[in-house]
């Protein structure tokens, strides 16, 4: 079964696409002031709507993980990598995405990655290719 | 309303592949096709003779029983001429679709009519299927019904198989 | 508010892959079991309410075919949700009690096994943010894992005895698809799946069905000597992304378990939808649950995981032992979304 959806994104995830597409990411502003990455349109726990945007790094800190060893279709990498819950400098929430690590070894809690961008420039989730770690 | 208006579209294709199991009943009746047969199956309660069942009589909740052939021949009850093509379409239009209630069963199968003009295509129209060369366990071995050359089914006769 | 409790229990035997029958022929054996060990006919039934996921069998409105295996002629009082079977109970329950009906009739049914399981989930996720990514269940809930792994004590020993325990409890559970005795190294030998979880730490595929009759007041009276009344039940929901939640805590469950009284007294039994053997740990803690209370003896979503049909059996297993007089006080939890998103949560007990 084989379906193409299309989706409107509405203005917020479409800003925050459009900052992909020139290697920026930007979080929103939450009720408590808190940077949410990647932005909402309501806060995750007041559903208050949600308007002021915040450049935020391209790199950041793991802060969960788990080693991926057979990648499954459509996962960003095929081959053994590590997803990654990563709380991008400036943010104050974290956003799910693979690392190309390489090997489980190289892979902990609170380690420094940065995303890895798409040659191309794409207005989309997939701008972002993965993440890798910062070199040290 | 003008920022929705210009309000960017993305794709998100979706793909899953699923491994279907017929079931029980659905596989006599199959088998029954693959040999060019129509297999029925009977409600112990309310006796209705259903052609494709999916296990159960759909009206009393319990398991349909026995395997009673129907003959490959039957009433038109309801059709419909389809004028436009659309994608997956295998057949010219215009054409004629419709329910074919084979003698003795109380469920109608769906299927195309064909080997008659569709101006005289009509409820009640006696007719009788015609095999695929290649028989196999799908609806596809019936290739269509083409009208039997018998006088029309009275109304009265499948008015509740509509 | 009316008294309502559960009377009359059925499910199917958890099977890996059930390769012979449909959706309808699993059904089917399961309502008739159930309503004959009520003493009900369709027609003496109130509402019918189901639980399941159009997904499972790719079908758009695949639920209405289920309908098949009940008998819905002369038209009934029915609905449908697509969720675990536990929220059908849910609706049930709130339908009860209007007061102008005594009974319901809750199933759920699912055969995990046709599709991708793990790519199916995959689809309840943010289509913007997650679903490009295809994560899956696994994944999502090895993320939550070692964040309680890395929180404070807890261990992947006492993960590998939550696994050891359920397989053992398994044993006296018919219908459970894993079970037997292994030990806690032996478990500990066995290679990572998806680090830190290893392939035993997570849920078996399952194809099954479960039902439940509800009545309320004198009417549980008639149908059963000691019906298991509903005292309190909840259900509570987290924001969707993972990024915004403490993943080593289940406030949403805390919640629903306070809501539901979880701590107005003993609690003798507790059966908690945790597919994944972590997430035991989170519920158990959210709850509140001592080390005197038993937990999954049923073998629990480590021995047998139907999806949309494993949290109505949480349910189920926990009645069972309040009806046959094994337990007095017990409670029933039941999950959805991915790591421990939506949480369900009732108690049951039997008469005084």
């Amino acid at each position: 079964m084989e379906y193409t959806y299309t989706r409107s994104v509405g203005p917020v995830i479409d800003r925050f696409f459009s900052g992909l597409a020139d290697r920026k990411i930007q979080g929103i502003k939450g009720s408590d002031g808190k940077v949410i990455v990647p932005p909402t349109e309501y806060d995750p726990y007041t559903g208050e709507t949600l308007s002021e945007f915040v450049d935020v790094a391209d790199a950041g800190t793991v802060t969960t993980w788990a080693w991926v060893t057979d990648p499954r279709p459509g996962q960003p990498l095929q081959k053994p990598f590590a997803w990654a819950l990563v709380q991008l400098d400036g943010a104050d929430t974290a956003m799910l995405h693979a690392v190309d690590a390489g090997d489980e070894s190289r892979m902990s809690t609170g380690m420094r990655v940065k995303v890895h961008w798409c040659d191309e420039p794409v207005a989309d989730l997939a701008a972002i290719e993965y993440f890798e770690p910062e070199a040290s | 309303m003008a920022e929705h208006a210009e309000g960017t579209i993305i794709e998100r294709p979706i793909r899953l592949d699923y491994e279907y199991t017929a079931g029980l009943a659905q596989s006599r009746f199959l088998k029954g096709i693959a040999e060019g047969k129509i297999i029925g199956e009977k409600c112990p309660v309310c006796g209705k003779v259903y052609v494709g069942s999916r296990g159960s009589c759909p009206t009393d909740g319990v398991p349909t029983e026995g395997e009673i052939e129907v003959p490959a021949k039957g009433t038109l009850t309801t059709f419909c001429v389809v004028n436009v093509q659309f994608a997956g379409q295998s057949v010219e239009t215009p054409y004629a679709s419709g329910y074919i209630l084979c003698d003795g069963a109380d469920i109608a199968l769906m299927g195309l009519v064909q080997e008659v003009p569709i101006e005289e295509v009509r409820m009640g129209l006696r007719v009788e299927a015609v095999w695929a060369d290649e028989l196999g366990p799908t609806l596809n071995s019936i290739k269509y019904w083409k009208p039997s050359g018998e006088p029309d089914a009275d109304y009265e006769t499948f008015r509740h198989h509509l | 508010m009316r008294d309502i409790a559960v009377v009359a229990t059925a499910q199917s035997p958890a099977i890996r892959k059930e390769e012979r029958r449909n959706e309808v022929e699993i059904l089917m054996p399961v309502v008739h079991d159930l309503r004959k060990r009520a003493g009900l006919k369709q027609e003496d039934i109130g509402f019918t309410v189901s639980g399941s996921c159009d997904y499972l069998q790719g079908q758009a409105f695949a639920f209405v075919t289920a309908l098949d295996a009940i008998g819905p002629w002369p038209p009934i009082d029915e609905s449908h949700v697509e969720m675990d079977g536990a929220w059908a109970l849910y609706e049930a329950w709130t339908r009860l009690q209007y007061g102008d009906i005594d009974t319901a009739l809750v199933y759920s049914f699912g055969k995990s096994s046709p599709g991708d399981i793990r790519r199916i989930l995959s689809l309840q996720l943010d289509p913007y943010y997650l679903v490009p990514l295809w994560p899956d269940t696994v994944a999502m809930a090895a993320l939550q894992a070692r964040a309680l792994l890395e929180s404070d004590g807890v261990t992947e020993k006492d993960l590998a005895e939550v696994v050891s325990r359920s397989r053992k409890n398994a044993k006296d559970n018919p219908n459970a698809q894993l079970s037997g005795d292994v030990d806690v190294d032996t478990l500990l030998k066995e290679p990572m799946y998806l680090s830190p979880l290893r392939k035993h730490d997570c849920p078996p595929i399952t194809d099954g069905a479960a039902a439940v009759i509800l009545a309320a007041d004198d009417r549980a009276r008639e149908l059963t000597d000691r019906p298991a009344w509903i005292r309190g039940i909840d259900h509570r929901i987290e924001p969707h992304s993972l990024g915004v939640r403490n993943l080593a805590d289940s406030p949403s469950t805390r919640t629903a378990g306070e809501k539901a009284g979880v701590g107005n007294g003993n609690v003798d039994v507790a059966e908690l939808h945790a597919p994944f053997s972590h997430q035991e740990i989170i519920l158990k803690r959210a709850l509140g649950l001592g080390d005197n209370v038993n937990v999954n003896p049923s073998g629990g979503a480590l021995a047998s995981n139907g999806v949309m049909v494993a949290g109505l059996q949480r349910i189920i297993e926990a009645a069972d032992r309040i009806m046959a007089g094994q337990a007095d006080r017990a409670v029933a939890h039941a999950t959805s979304g991915p790591a421990l998103q939506q949480n369900l949560v009732a108690v049951l007990e039997g008469e005084k």
